[in-house]
Formats: C-alpha cells, structure tokens, sequence
C-alpha cells in the first residue's frame, strides 16, 4: 500500500521528508558486531567442548576391558592382544617392493596409505616389548579365541595369554582360580601391611633412638656423662628393636614361603608357558568370554583400584590416591595462606592507604606479579622457603637431624606457600573491586552510628565484601590447583613413600613431599619408560584433576552464594 | 515520654496511619503559640562557611533548633541543605576536600573543634539517610548496631533496647517474629523504619533526617510521617525534605535555604502561609525550584 502511493510521482502533496526510508548503515544496524561477538563466543566454546570431549572420551574408555584379538601373520607368526589403536601410514620403496601385486593393488585404491594396527601383546618378559604395529597387509587372519585371558600383574605389565593350571606345591589344585586368589591377594595385601606400618614403625623407634642420642650429644658434647648413658640406653633399646624387626622379618618370609606354593601356568599363543604367582597377579579376566555385566564390573574395579591405591609400575599403573591426596592438601593449604594475605593487603589498598600514584604504582606492580611466569616463582620458593626459611627452622629446631634437612628442602608447606604468593595478586585484585563495590551509604550509616573505620570494616565492609573475595578465591584455587611447573621445585616427588597426613603425632607433616596430580600427567606421560602404555593414565588423570577442581570450586561458589544471600540481599 | 510510647501500638493500625499523617499540620498549626523565641535551643549553628575545594557551599548560616521540635529543611537541590546537616555529625569530615569555618554547639559545647571526640558526637545524633541503608546482618543485630560497637553485650539490655527502638519505630508488631532474620530482606518502607530504630536506639540528643522518604512509597512515606510526628518530644528531629507538602505536615519549623544561604526561618505555618520573603513565597508556591 505504501509502495501504490509513493508510486504516484505527480502528487500535489509533498513527500514528508522526515519519514523518507532511507538505508542505515551497517554498523549502525550492529549486525557485523552481532556475529562477530557470537563468533568469539562459539570458537571459544567449541575449543573448550572439544577439549574436555577428547578427555573425556579417552578417559572414561581408559578402563573399559577390551576384546583380545588373535592375529596370524602371512608368515605364520602369531600375536594375541587388546588393539589399541588404528593408524594409516604410508610405506617406504622397499617395503612397496616387497608386497605382493593384489596387496598394492589395495594400497593404491586408498591413495596409497596402508593401514596398521598397534597390538597391546604384553608379555614383556617374554616378548621384550610391550606393543607390536600389525600392518593389514601383513595379516593373514583375525579370531577372537575363547579362554584368553588378561593377567594384569604387580610387575612387568600385563600377560596376555591363555590358563593352563593352578597348581599348589606343584600338583593341580581341585580349588577354582578365583577362590585361591582371593587368598593369594589378601596374603599380598598383609606382608604390605607389616612392611608398611609395623616394620616402618620400628624403622622409626630407631631412628627416634638415633636422634635423641645425637640430640644430648649436640648440647652436652660429645663423650659427656648424658651422652654416654643415652649411648648405652639407646644400644639395649636398639638390640630390643632389632630382635623386633627379626621377628617380623620372618613373618614376612612365612607368608612369602606360603604364597610361593601357589602358581598358575599360563602358555603365551605362541605356545610358551610360564609359572606366574597368584599374589603378583593384580587382576584376571577371560577377555573374551565376558558378558556386559562382568565387563562392567573390571570396569568399575580398574576405576576402584585407580581412585583407591597407590601407583604401580613406575606410575604407569595402579592408582592415584597419594596424587589426589596431594592435590587437596596442597590447594587448601594454599588458599588458607592466599586468603588472609590477599584481604588484607586489598584492605590497606582500598580503605587505608592515601590513593594517589605511588598507589597506582603499587596496583599495576600487583597486577604485573600475576604476569610473572610461574617457574620464577617456583625458583623464588625455593631459594627463600626452603633454603632460607626451611634452612634456618631445621637449625633452630632439627638440629638433630642434620645434615639431612627437615624444612630445609621442598615440602607441602613451601609449595603450598609458592602457590599462595603466585596467586596472591588475583585475590589482591578481586578483593579490591569487591571492597569498592561496597554502597558507600552503608559505610556513612555505620559511621553515623558512631563506628571508628575497623568497626564499620570489620562488621560492615567485609562482610559485604566477602562473595567477591570467595570469587578472588575460587579463581585463585583454580589456577594454583592446575599449576605445575613452581611444584616441580619445591616439593613435588614422582612417588611419595608417605602421605603428608598419618598416625603419628602432629598427624599433618607439613615439611612432607607430596606426589601432585599435575605432575602426575606430566610424568606419566613423558617421563616413562613404556609411555604408550601410559597414554590412556594421562587422559585419565587429566579427567580426574579437572573433576577435582571443579569440585573445589563448586563448593567455592556454593559458599559464595550462601554468602551473598546473607550479606548482600535482594533488594535494590 | 512513656505515655507516648504506650501509645503507640493503638497508633500504629495501618488505617490510623494514612489519616493521621495529615492531620498534623492542622494541629501543629491550630495548636497556635509556636514561637522560636519561647523554644529552649538544642543545637546552635554559629557562622558557619564550608567550602568544598574552592567551592563553598554554605554562607554565614545562624540558626538555633528547637529543642524536642521536629524542623524542616527546604530549598531547592543544591541549596547546603545536606551540606549542613552531615556537618551536624560530621560525616563531611571524611570527605578530604572539605573545610569549613565558624562553630556549631550541641547544647551549649562546641562540636566542630579538634579535640571533639567525633565519635561520641555521632553516637550523640542519630541519622536517616536517604537511601535506606540497613547492614548486611539480622534485624536484631541492626538495631543494636551502635550498642554492639560500644561493647555493650548484656543480652537482657540489648533485648529490652530492640523491644523499645522497634516500638517508637513502628515495626515491632511486623517484625518481633523474625528479629533474627536478614534484615536484607525486608521491604524499602520497612528497612527505612529499622534505620530510624537504629538512629535512635543509642538515645540520641538529635535526629537528622537526611530527605528519609525520596526513595519510598506513598503509603511508606506515610508511616514514616507519622513517625516522626510521633518521634517529637522525645527527640529533636531535623529534617531535610524535597518534599513540601511533607514539609507542611511534619515539622514545628521550617529553615529555607537557597544558593548556600539560609533565607528564612520561622514557624512551619508561617512559612507556608505567610512568609517573609518573596524567594521563599515563590518556592512554597511553586514559582521556582
């Protein structure tokens, strides 16, 4: 209808110029900036989906108990394992040279990658490798046999290979596998009970004699009356330990003696056997003859045992528990550090100090501490924590220990305080902003009521001023749980022999080192000898240290929130 | 002073409250007599100047409040109204610009000097503010917010003083079930009354109201107006209000104020009706600001 009338070019009215359509530009319509700041948003969104689908999917598969395949080479040879992975390749001249004319023929038709598979064989012992690459043009057949078996093992990987016997003092047993290696495990499970804390307690007894000896030698000097009597005490108390230790030794060697009696034979497909013990057999499964149910159950056993022991072969294998351990530990600690230090320096910025530039210069050098790169800090922690702090505790209060240092070399407390001063700046920042986001009504009613400036802080400001210093938290919790790199220096070791939290008094040894989820990843993964085999534990435990600071921080933001709808309300 | 706080239950019926928020004007003005010269003086503002920066904000300002009278402060935005009445407590103090010249004395002691404990002097006049402005913590503990930071924490006392603050408030009987609850909560009429009990749980000498009802509703600004009406004779109110009408209904006087000086100050009915000054006519009336 509008068109009809502008049609008419010899109106006698004129065109109301104010209500001429005329085309908007561009960038006034704001299109361009629509897509542009959605297409930032998705870029961003799809890397981080990807990122934790790939861990996700990796990790979670980690565990699932695959099929054996059984695979004849053209040349007879026969391998039995879990195939872990697919790949196409592409063959050297030589090799092409060699193949048969059909099998280039087939190599051709897919633009000349051939395809291979790596075949977990296990059987290190026997085999000397691990892993074996089948190329398809190599394989003659594919079955999957009946009674295969996975023996996952206490050492030397996984033997894959099928049951022939159990045998007790050398004769067949009339008792099933499982029935007897249920026992075998829990007579394993209590020798490392007694190593563990009954032989690592009388470990402890003497090294307690020792220090006390060298503790009256320190401050009576050597050859005095004291120093001698403690001598000759501690010689009598130490021949008492040692008759100790005897008799558990030779506990331990019993139960030895009587878990060499029991042995399973198991052949290797290509007709080797070999006499494995039953305690060293961490888990068994016919691979094969598993229906979902049972499968689901190794499922969730692995998922147990990972969540639940300590590691095993070098890491590769077994649990995590020390790491998870280690994790928390450390971040909590570091945010009880990182807290008090964060609020109150944010306290002097904001409400104290008189703003002005030096004020500013000390903001933007807070700010610029955030951008120093984590390694130096991790330098600095050590050099002043454990060297120069650690150094001068151990001389006031371990004498007796040195020159074996207590304090004086990397712990849980100087990481965890590496990490605080690392974060630190994050809380500062966070705090700042939330003190300033305090309504300035509510300082003037508290001054009003007569309130000196630390009563309207401390009963006003602060808590007002808490939710945004538990976001300054969370996000400091974040970056110091998922940090490396200072760790390695200052406390973190590949394999803890204790947790940093026992039995013994104070319970929290805080000059302990500690094994670290993060560092966990990095050795697993690359420090490793049989790092293939590694590979799906780094997914793993990637997956794990991303759940576990989720959760941290869930539970960061559930305080907050409770918080915020204590102090700051919903009206307005 | 006790008959009117046992008063107040039977006062407070929201009913009552709209009808009586207007009457005062007439009985304040029909009550007849109110002469500055007869009130015993309170507070006395002594050639007072203050300057923000370079910028001064108040001129030369006399002026002497009635003791147990509630008085208004009008004028246009701007005018020093604010100015002056956060002099009275000295919450200017806290802004570093700000200086000022000349002498103020509650009851006959000056407040303005250096050696004024400031403390005291604020725990000495209580105020309103005209945003409402309770703390992030339970009804109970921002009644006794001034009681708490002088250390006072017999629980019987404390009991007693909320029971009393709440009353005179006007907000016992709503919230005596859920003292202990956030006061965050509330609505804004009902969280500007709790600010009113908190100003004057620590038994002020004087009242300042900082325009208390700006950021209200009619109804809300009603009860508070009644209030005050019912606050006069325990405490010396002085209120600063954009509001003219309120102004009218309020206050025993009233002070205009215009570009930082004070023009006029007399009794509320012969501002309103019959004042003085021609400025001061034309802004009761409208003409201007």
């Amino acid at each position: 209808m509008s068109l009809a009338i502008r049609g008419i070019a010899t109106d006698p009215v004129p065109p109301d110029k104010t209500r001429r359509e005329r085309c908007t530009s561009l960038t006034a319509r704001g299109e361009p900036m629509v897509w542009l700041t959605g297409g930032g948003l998705a870029v961003a969104t799809l890397m981080i989906a990807g990122l934790l689908l790939l861990v996700i999917f990796n990790g979670t598969l980690t565990f699932w108990p695959k099929r054996l395949i059984k695979i004849t080479t053209h040349d007879g040879k026969t391998f039995l394992g879990e195939i872990t992975r697919a790949e196409t390749y592409r063959l050297s001249p030589d090799q092409w040279k060699e193949l048969p004319a059909t099998e280039q023929e087939k190599i051709r038709q897919r633009q000349g990658l051939a395809q291979r598979q790596l075949l977990r064989t296990g059987n290190f012992d026997i085999y000397g490798d691990h892993f074996k690459w089948l190329a398809d043009h190599e394989i003659a057949q594919r079955e999957y046999p009946i009674g295969a078996w996975m023996f996952e093992r206490q050492e030397w990987g996984v033997f894959v290979g099928f049951m022939k016997v159990v045998r007790v003092d050398g004769q067949p047993s009339t008792e099933s596998f499982a029935q007897l290696h249920e026992a075998a495990r829990a007579r394993f499970r209590e020798i490392k009970r007694i190593e563990k804390s009954e032989i690592g307690e009388v470990n402890r007894a003497i090294e307690q004699l020792r220090l006390a000896v060298r503790r009256v030698e320190l401050k009576r000097g050597k050859d005095s009356p004291e120093h001698k009597q403690a001598v000759a005490h501690a010689e009598k108390r130490d021949a008492e330990l040692h008759a100790e230790y005897d008799k558990l030794g030779a506990k331990v060697a019993a139960i030895r003696a009587e878990d060499a009696r029991y042995v399973v034979e198991v052949q290797e497909v290509g007709g080797r056997t070999k006499e494995l013990k039953l305690s060293e057999i961490v888990r068994a499964y016919p691979a094969n003859d598993l229906n979902t149910a049972q499968r689901i159950g190794v499922y969730i056993s692995r998922w147990w045992e990972f969540l639940t022991s300590e590691p095993r072969e070098a890491n590769t294998e077994g649990g995590v528990l020390p790491a998870i351990f280690g994790t928390v530990l450390m971040t909590l600690i570091m945010s009880l550090a990182v807290a008090p230090f964060g609020v109150i320096a944010a306290l002097y910025l904001r409400e104290y100090a008189k703003q002005g530039p030096l004020l500013s210069a000390v903001r933007i050098a807070v700010n610029n501490l955030a951008g120093v790169p984590s390694i130096v800090f991790g330098v600095f922690g050590l050099g002043f924590f454990c060297y120069v702090v650690g150094g001068q505790i151990d001389q006031m209060f371990f004498p007796e220990k040195l020159p074996t240092p207590t304090y004086g070399t990397g712990g849980i407390i100087w990481a965890s305080l590496t990490l605080a001063l690392l974060t630190v700046p994050v809380v500062i920042v966070a705090t700042e902003e939330a003190l300033a986001a305090v309504p300035s009504s509510m300082r003037e009613g508290s001054y009003a009521c007569g309130a000196s400036k630390w009563q309207t802080i401390k009963r006003i400001v602060l808590p007002r001023a808490m939710p945004g210093v538990m976001t300054g938290l969370i996000l400091a919790m974040a970056r110091g749980a998922g940090e490396v790199a200072p760790l390695m220096i200052t406390g973190v070791v590949k394999l803890a022999p204790e947790l940093p939290v026992d039995g013994h008094a104070p319970f929290l040894h805080l000059s302990r080192s500690f094994m670290h989820l993060g560092f966990h990843i990095y050795d697993v993964g690359f420090q490793s000898q049989n790092s293939e085999a590694a590979k799906p534990m780094v997914f793993t435990t990637t997956l794990l240290l991303i759940l576990l600071i989720a959760l941290l921080n869930l539970s960061a933001i559930y305080i907050r929130n409770r918080l915020k709808k204590r102090f700051v309300g919903a009206q307005f | 002073m006790t008959t009117l706080m046992e008063e107040k239950p039977a006062s407070a019926t929201p009913t009552h409250a709209v009808s009586v928020a207007v009457a005062p004007a007439v009985t304040g003005g029909s009550a007849g007599g109110l002469s500055l010269a007869n009130e015993e003086t309170v507070l006395e503002v002594d050639q007072f100047n203050l300057w923000y920066g370079a910028k001064q904000a108040l001129f030369d300002v006399n002026l002497k409040f009635p003791r147990g009278k509630v008085t208004a402060l009008i004028g246009p935005s701007g005018c020093g109204k604010s100015t002056l009445i956060r002099s009275i407590n000295r919450l200017n103090d806290l802004i570093d610009s700000v200086r000022y010249s000349g002498d103020m004395r509650l009851n006959g002691a000056s407040i303005l000097g250096r050696n004024v404990d400031v403390i005291e002097l604020r725990k000495r006049t209580g105020m309103v503010f005209q945003k409402t402005n309770p703390f992030p913590m339970s009804i109970y503990e921002n009644v006794i917010y001034p009681l708490r930071i002088d250390g006072e924490n017999r629980k019987s006392v404390l009991d007693e003083i909320v029971e009393r603050s709440l009353r005179r408030a006007a907000l016992w009987d709503e919230v005596k079930d859920r003292l202990h609850e956030s006061a965050l909560q509330m609505s804004g009429g009902q969280q500007q009354r709790l600010c009113i009990a908190r100003a004057i749980s620590a038994e002020p000498e004087v009242l300042l109201m900082d325009e208390p009802c700006s950021a209200l509703d009619p109804i809300a600004t009603a009860k508070i107006e009644e209030l005050i009406y019912q606050l006069k004779g325990l405490y010396s109110v002085i209120i600063v209000t954009h509001n003219m009408q309120q102004a009218a209904r309020v206050s025993d006087y009233t002070a205009f104020f215009y570009l930082g000086r004070l023009i006029e100050y007399d009794t509320t009915e012969k501002i309103f009706t019959n004042p003085g000054n021609k400025q001061t006519e034309d802004y009761v009336t409208g003409r201007f600001g």
